[in-house]
């Protein structure tokens, strides 16, 4: 389990960039984790008669237009958020580097069903495929989790499929392959650490595309239903108040350009 | 010349007919899966919409049944679908009761006008920028454009397009804010998409012409005793263009995308926002027209940007 885990963490150095992007997400993170902790507002429950407040030492973020304490809400929001980015970048990374490199290993018949696979995939906008799926069960957390990672996992699959297919001719692992180790320990001594940087980069991408996908299906209002809290959906719902509430609207907006610009920022250099 | 853009070409295009015959298969075949997996009776379903929830009866039910053959079992229906949609029957808008075809007509023309402003204000732009940032790596230029590239590809294009909302139409009260007629209506949309293009292509250009421009070829060229402009002309535009170019095929699936939310939220009346419309009114014919237009416009798109590729890029017909 350690030589799975260690390339991952023994990173090479990181940059600065990537150090403010890992700043920047670990502070939402405690931020959403520590809310519930330290408050106890429940992000659905109306106040009406204190709407659209401004920030006040009860109310730290103020109130929406259903009185809904902000604080609960945005922090409820990153959570579905990043949640939701974590479990469709896992599910689409396994099968896609698992894929990948069975398909950039073995070559032959199955490299060719599994790169028509990808293309079919790909062959709609992946918004459109997400889109379809959310109109065949509205509002159903688990129809966007699933078109999102159908669309996530291909980048894995071609990523990995090309690095295996190079490192599998490289001299090294014939070595140790004519040496008659196993593929179980040439994966973990020669593929999976050239892979994980790489893997990683993506998955901080597909974390980052995962949560635009999610917000954007709530902002046309055929994403998950009112009154979850989340970003997109939050954002359309205070557009009405740009008037008598722009800090209000300004919430989610900033809340969703700092956690696409932290995993922006850790990715790094983009590998396409 | 005519005789090397044949190497190769045919068998790209092809591969995009077979990824426009894809296309139409998925979404038929989505489109199918959710006339038969909506809870409850269908055919009530779509009658009250049709009609309004006051006026459905039976026999407008067992209408729509038949229509739409849900009457029949799911196989026989399904070939049927599929044989219509081959024949570019797409049926009626259960809203509006006309034919799906001339709606989407109607709104391809409005949604083509967007998106070409879209990618003519993106090309001028980002590869202009990305060009003169490229020239000198790590200059003042490149760092700023690198920064605000960064925050606009942090912003989703509701985000950028809430933001020009709140600066230009309600600010300053220089443009509408939503809807369409006057020129001055196209300005706002379509700038929000041409901005999120602009900042991914800038950087492609700048990265391009950094490359190009820290080439043995390039710095021969300036050895001999070409001129800054006459190097550019002759060594770095046409080098320039080919990632820039092909990238366009990569930023078409976020142009669509961004149709799709930036059309809503001004309520421009393209093909996007109609997409959203028949989402939310269940109206499943008009979900497959759209849907399967914006599909095949995207492979469209990407087939002129392969052509486009080959005419530029002599490496790739001799290839």
């Amino acid at each position: 389990m350690t030589t799975l885990v260690a390339p991952l963490l023994t990173l090479p150095r990181l940059s600065a960039r990537q150090r403010l992007g890992g700043l920047l997400l670990a502070s939402l993170l405690v931020f959403a984790w520590l809310v519930p902790w330290l408050s106890d507002a429940d992000p659905a429950r109306q106040q009406l008669t204190r709407i659209l407040q401004l920030p006040s030492l009860a109310e730290p973020l103020g109130t929406d237009h259903l009185g809904r304490s902000l604080l609960a809400r945005l922090a409820a929001a990153i959570r579905l958020s990043l949640g939701m980015a974590m479990l469709s970048v896992l599910t689409a990374a396994v099968p896609g580097v698992l894929m990948g490199i069975i398909a950039g290993w073995r070559g032959g018949w199955l490299d060719r069903v599994l790169g028509s696979l990808a293309d079919a995939c790909l062959a709609l906008p992946g918004l459109l495929l997400v889109l379809l799926l959310a109109a065949i069960a509205p509002g159903n957390f688990w129809a966007l989790y699933v078109g999102i990672a159908l669309v996530l996992w291909i980048e894995y699959f071609r990523l990995v499929r090309a690095r295996t297919r190079a490192l599998a001719a490289s001299p090294q692992l014939e070595a140790s392959r004519l040496l008659g180790f196993g593929p179980l320990y040439l994966f973990r001594r020669h593929l999976w650490p050239e892979l994980a940087p790489q893997v990683l980069t993506l998955a901080a991408f597909g974390a980052a595309s995962a949560i635009l996908a999610m917000a954007a299906l709530g902002f046309v209002s055929v994403g998950l239903r009112p009154p979850t809290a989340e970003l997109g959906l939050m954002m359309i719902e205070l557009l009405p108040y740009y008037h008598e509430a722009p800090w209000a609207m300004a919430q989610p907006i900033v809340v969703l350009f700092v956690l696409v610009l932290s995993l922006n920022l850790l990715a790094g250099r983009d590998p396409r | 010349m005519t005789r090397g853009l044949g190497r190769g070409l045919p068998a790209l295009l092809l591969q995009r007919l077979l990824q426009a015959g894809l296309v139409a298969w998925m979404v038929g075949t989505l489109t199918f899966v959710l006339t038969r997996t909506l809870p409850g009776d269908m055919a009530y379903r779509i009658a009250a919409g049709r009609y309004g929830h006051d006026m459905v009866d039976t026999a407008a039910a067992e209408a729509v049944r038949a229509e739409l053959a849900l009457n029949q079992p799911a196989s026989s229906a399904y070939f049927g679908w599929l044989w219509d949609l081959l024949q570019f029957d797409l049926g009626r808008s259960l809203v509006s009761g006309e034919p799906v075809v001339r709606e989407l007509w109607h709104q391809l023309g409005h949604s083509l006008g967007l998106a070409a402003v879209a990618v003519a204000l993106s090309l001028l732009l980002g590869p202009p920028l990305g060009l003169a940032a490229g020239l000198r790596p790590r200059g003042m230029l490149d760092r700023l454009s690198e920064v605000v590239a960064s925050v606009l590809r942090a912003l989703p294009p509701f985000a950028v397009g809430l933001v020009l909302i709140l600066v230009f139409a309600v600010g300053l009260g220089w443009l509408p804010a939503a809807g369409h007629g006057r020129t001055a209506h196209s300005v706002l949309p379509a700038l929000t998409l041409a901005l999120g293009l602009a900042a991914v292509s800038s950087r492609v250009a700048r990265n391009a012409m950094a490359d190009v421009s820290q080439s043995a070829y390039y710095a021969f060229s300036r050895t001999k005793g070409l001129s800054d402009r006459l190097t550019f002309m002759r060594h770095g535009l046409r080098n320039v263009a080919v990632p820039v170019v092909a990238y366009l095929g990569v930023q078409f699936v976020y142009l669509i995308e961004g149709v799709v939310v930036v059309e809503t939220l001004f309520a421009w009346p393209g093909i996007g926002h109609a997409l959203v419309h028949a989402i939310v009114a269940r109206d499943v014919p008009m979900i497959q027209g759209t849907a399967l237009i914006m599909g095949l416009l995207f492979v469209l798109l990407n087939t002129v940007v392969d052509i486009v590729c080959h005419l530029l890029d002599p490496r790739r017909r001799h290839a």
